[in-house]
Order: C-alpha cells, then sequence, then structure tokens
C-alpha cells in the first residue's frame, strides 16, 4: 500500500464510533518491546540496528492484522509525510526524527501500527474511538502474543518485559485516553480535575500546551507506572478515573447551559461566526475555536450530522497535513494561516448557524463499557 | 525560572508529577519541551526526561568498572542517556537499578502478561519443585520406595524440554 492512499482516508479512530465519543475523541495503548540480548536502538550499531529492522519488519509484515498494511523504512520518508503521520498520532515525535535502522508498519484502517527501532525494538500500538481501553488492549495484547511466535521478547520473571529505559519496565505497557472538555475549561476547573487525577499516579496532559493552555481543550490521561500492577488492573484504574471525569465535564457543561448561558451562546456564536470568516488563522486560535464549535454540536446546537466533517478539520488543519494537501514542498507560517482559514470556511459554510433554541444537554454520564 | 534541560532560557512548561506522594518537578523551555517530546502526551517522555534529570546517578551503586559483557555498556554511559544497552544490562546493573525502580513504579515485581515459553518455563520449574518437595517429605518418613519413585520422575522431568 502506498503512502497516498494511508493519507487520503482518515484513520479509524477518527471517522468511527464508539462509546462515550462525545467526551473521549480515542482510546490507544502502546506496549514497548525488545529482542533479548540485542543492543536496543539507542546503543546499537547501524549494522545491529538494521539486522534488528529487518528481523522485526518481516515478522510484523506477517501478523494476519497487517495483511493490508502499509510499511516503510524511515528513510524512504519525507520529513513532511513523517510529519503526517505524528499528526495522526500514527508515529511518535521521537520516531519521525529516526532515518536509516527504523521502521514502521501500520494497518490500512490506520488502527494499528508499529514503531520499529525508535527507543525500543518495537513500540506497538493499537488506537480506537471512543472510551475502549479494554478493547483496544486486547487488539494490541493479540499482536503481541503472535509475535512471540517469530521473535524471543526480553523478558525477566522479576521485572517483566526489559526496555531501554528503567520508566517502562514491567508491563511495558502506556493506556491512554483523549478527552475533550471544554466544560471543566470554561469554568476553571480543569486545574483541579489535573490535580487530583496526577495524585493518582496518573499523567494528565495537554495535547498542546498545559493545563488551561491546552489548546482544543484536548487532554489525554494515561498510566505513568509500568512495574508492579497488572495490565488489566493499570486499564481498570484508568477507566474508573475517566469515568469520573466524563461525569465532571457533563455536569460542567450543565452547570454552564443553567447558569451562564448567555456566555455559553456567545462563545459559540463567536466560535462559528470567526471560523466562517476569517482569512487568517494560527492553529492554536482554529483548534480552540473548533473545540467550541465541537461541544456545540454535542448540545445539539448544530446538527449531528456534521461531528465528523467537524472533527477531520482538528487534524485537516495541522500544518503537515495542510502542506500535504496543497503540494507544496515548503509554505511559510502566513501562507499556512491562509490556506487553513481558506479550507475552514469552505467546511463550515456547510454547517447551518448556531440554532441555540435547540440547546439541549446530552443523557447524563453513559456507562456503557462494563 | 530557568529550564532544566538547557540551562539558559526562560522556561515555559512546567511539569508536575506525584508518584507515591513525591513530587517530582520539572521546567522546561519551549524549545527543550519540544525536543523532550513532551508535547507528545502517550510519548513515554515525562518520566524519561525525569530520569535522565535526576535517577541516574542511582546506577552509581554499581562497581565503577562493570561493563555489561553483551553490549559493552557502562555505567558512565547510563549517566549520560538515562537508557540502558541491552537486556543483559538489567542483571549486570541489578544493584544500582533496583533502588532507581523501586522510586519510579508501584512495585518492584511484575505481575503482568508472561510470554508463553516463559509459562512452560515456570510450570516446569514448579513441577520439578513440587515433585522435590515431595521427595523430602518421603524421606523423612522413611518411605524409601516412594522416594525412589519420586527421584526417577524428577529425573525423568528434568530431561523433558521446558517448551
Ligand atoms: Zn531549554
Ligand atoms: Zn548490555
Amino acid at each position: 500500500m502506498k503512502f497516498s492512499r494511508i493519507i487520503a482516508n482518515s484513520g479509524e479512530w477518527l471517522s468511527g464510533d464508539g462509546p462515550n465519543r462525545q467526551i473521549v475523541v480515542s482510546s490507544r495503548v502502546r506496549l514497548a518491546r525488545n529482542l533479548r540480548d540485542k543492543p536496543f536502538p539507542g546503543w546499537a550499531k547501524k549494522s545491529e540496528r538494521l539486522d534488528v529492522m529487518n528481523l522485526v519488519k518481516q515478522a510484523v509484515e506477517h501478523l494476519p492484522e497487517m495483511a493490508e498494511s502499509y510499511s516503510e523504512n524511515l528513510e524512504a520518508l519525507s520529513p513532511l509525510e513523517k510529519q503526517v503521520l505524528v499528526e495522526r498520532h500514527l508515529i511518535s515525535r521521537e520516531h519521525a526524527a529516526k532515518g536509516v535502522g527504523s521502521a514502521v508498519v501500520m494497518n490500512a484502517p490506520q488502527s494499528l501500527s508499529v514503531m520499529i527501532n525508535e527507543e525500543d525494538h518495537l513500540r506497538m500500538q493499537a488506537i480506537r474511538c471512543g472510551l475502549q481501553l479494554d478493547n483496544v488492549f486486547k487488539m494490541i495484547n493479540r499482536v503481541d502474543s503472535e509475535l512471540e511466535d517469530s521473535l524471543e521478547f526480553a523478558y525477566s520473571a522479576e521485572l517483566g518485559y526489559l526496555t531501554a529505559c528503567p520508566s517502562n519496565v514491567g508491563t511495558g505497557m502506556r493506556a491512554s485516553a483523549m478527552l475533550h472538555l471544554p466544560g471543566l475549561v470554561m469554568s476553571d476547573q480543569i486545574n483541579k480535575i489535573i490535580n487530583s487525577v496526577n495524585k493518582i499516579g496518573l499523567a494528565v496532559r495537554g495535547l498542546h500546551g498545559e493545563g488551561t493552555e491546552a489548546m482544543g481543550n484536548l487532554f489525554q490521561v494515561s498510566n505513568q507506572t509500568t512495574l508492579g500492577e497488572a495490565e488489566e488492573e493499570i486499564i481498570g484504574r484508568l477507566n474508573r478515573v475517566i469515568e469520573q471525569v466524563i461525569e465532571h465535564e457533563q455536569n460542567a457543561r450543565a452547570l454552564l447551559a443553567q447558569r451562564k448561558a448567555i456566555t455559553l451562546h456567545d462563545q459559540i456564536g463567536r466560535a462559528y461566526g470567526l471560523l466562517c470568516h476569517s482569512y487568517s488563522i494560527s492553529s492554536k486560535e482554529a483548534l480552540n475555536l473548533l473545540s467550541i464549535i465541537k461541544l456545540g454540536i454535542d448540545l445539539a446546537v448544530f446538527p449531528d450530522a456534521h461531528r465528523f466533517p467537524v472533527d477531520e478539520l482538528f487534524i485537516e488543519t495541522q500544518p503537515a497535513h495542510l502542506q500535504k494537501g496543497a503540494q507544496v514542498v515548503k509554505m511559510s507560517s502566513e501562507e499556512r494561516d491562509a490556506l487553513r482559514a481558506t479550507i475552514i470556511r469552505a467546511k463550515l459554510s456547510q454547517v447551518p448557524q448556531p440554532d441555540i433554541a435547540r440547546l439541549r444537554l446530552a443523557t447524563p454520564a453513559t456507562t456503557e463499557n462494563q | 525560572m530557568q529550564c532544566d534541560v538547557c540551562q539558559t532560557k526562560e522556561a515555559t512548561v512546567f511539569l508536575t508529577q506525584i508518584v507515591d506522594g513525591k513530587m517530582q518537578k520539572v521546567n522546561l523551555c519551549e524549545g527543550c519541551s519540544k525536543e523532550k517530546g513532551v508535547n507528545d502526551p502517550t510519548g513515554f517522555a515525562l518520566a524519561d526526561l525525569l530520569l535522565g534529570l535526576g535517577a541516574s546517578q542511582e546506577i552509581e551503586k554499581s562497581p565503577a568498572a562493570q561493563k555489561c559483557p553483551i553490549c559493552g555498556f557502562t555505567q558512565a554511559d547510563f549517566k549520560k542517556t538515562g537508557r540502558l544497552g541491552c537486556s543483559n544490562c538489567y542483571t549486570v546493573f541489578a544493584d544500582g537499578i533496583a533502588p532507581m525502580l523501586k522510586n519510579m513504579h508501584k512495585g518492584t515485581q511484575h505481575t503482568g502478561k508472561t510470554p508463553a515459553a516463559f509459562h512452560k518455563i515456570r510450570e516446569h520449574d514448579e513441577k520439578i519443585k513440587a515433585l522435590q518437595d515431595k521427595l523430602s517429605k518421603a524421606i523423612e518418613a522413611e518411605e524409601f520406595e516412594l522416594a525412589a519413585n519420586l527421584r526417577d520422575q524428577i529425573r525423568q522431568v528434568e530431561v523433558e524440554p521446558a517448551s
């Protein structure tokens, strides 16, 4: 499969459906694995890295899950193509910086991707829409078990899976969910929530920026520790915390609608107005305003049919996606801001004006998953 | 406030994390935070970063001249990179790594997934252990016929391949 075919379609985690998807954008689980007694990528010589890469790549490409897949050595990708993959959360920023001796393999729906020779020999991830960490873990766990047949992973009975950095030993697992929390940000409760989640050993971070500065009101909750707890326990802990955060967000939205209705209407109206009429817009401003439109869709102020096109804009307006779409090699930030505004105007012209009279709150916390 | 990494630029990104009631803080400038991948929240970056800044001294508890026979990695390399050289380094530098892991994680014993091959090895070991327990009890009870029988069984299990 070609790179152009991969990027022609949005990943399943963006276009699909899942539990609690209004607030939980995506669930993701990453596993770190290494081959026994082979130097870790950061310490290996080039020839050793190449040997490991070829071995691992072959094993990964032969997985039944990768029957229809995209597989590439990193030196064959342009910086722009790598950045597109970063913006889609398919490879890490660190992996994008790699060249000869590193590779990436992903399936066509972009729900599975394996980074070869990132910091560890393998960093594999599964990502899906909404809150479904259990399913996502099952998916990546199966891939891991299948790979055991052809690869001998570094493992000790005491320390579990051995990783380049001691902070990842044990399960080698990072499970995370991306949450859209405009209600908690608008009602100034987000820092309180972040602090209390941090206190129980989980990390909350803004997608770009910290606390109330987080762009697009997007936050990622993930586990910080990997040793001393089984995978299912870590995920169970995350699920419980995320369900609480969802409840807080829903309450915050309800309170805003009741006590600060005019502010809420004003913000939605202004976001719509600005996005429909800008001719130059930064990534930060675009994400923050799109977040308000997304909230408007959740509140039925805009028809639900526009959910996916708006969600897509969160990715399409990122710098590398803009540039890739325009098929130009170099673009100044002014040109990007203008192009971003054009794309947003075109899409938002399909969205009718906000109908504040229709504003209604979502049904309270759905606990459909388990 | 100064950036903890480059020690020159003004820090604008402040990260705090509480693990086991211990607060860990890192202050970074815009450039370093990007470079360290702090903006990719699911990255493994924060813990790694914290490790790179402070915890690496712990490994000095291993004898200075120690070197991993498989990959040639030394303590000095760990101080520089905050990463280990290969999986065998965990055995070589075990004394230095243990206190570090204790600070960093919820526990010190892995309780999660085990590769299938290890399952078999563990089952095999447990089988032998169980027979040996029976054997010592049989000897204690002076049931020599049973003991001889158990000894044969152990010998048989020991030559069976573990996987
Ligand atoms: Zn700096
Ligand atoms: Zn080593």
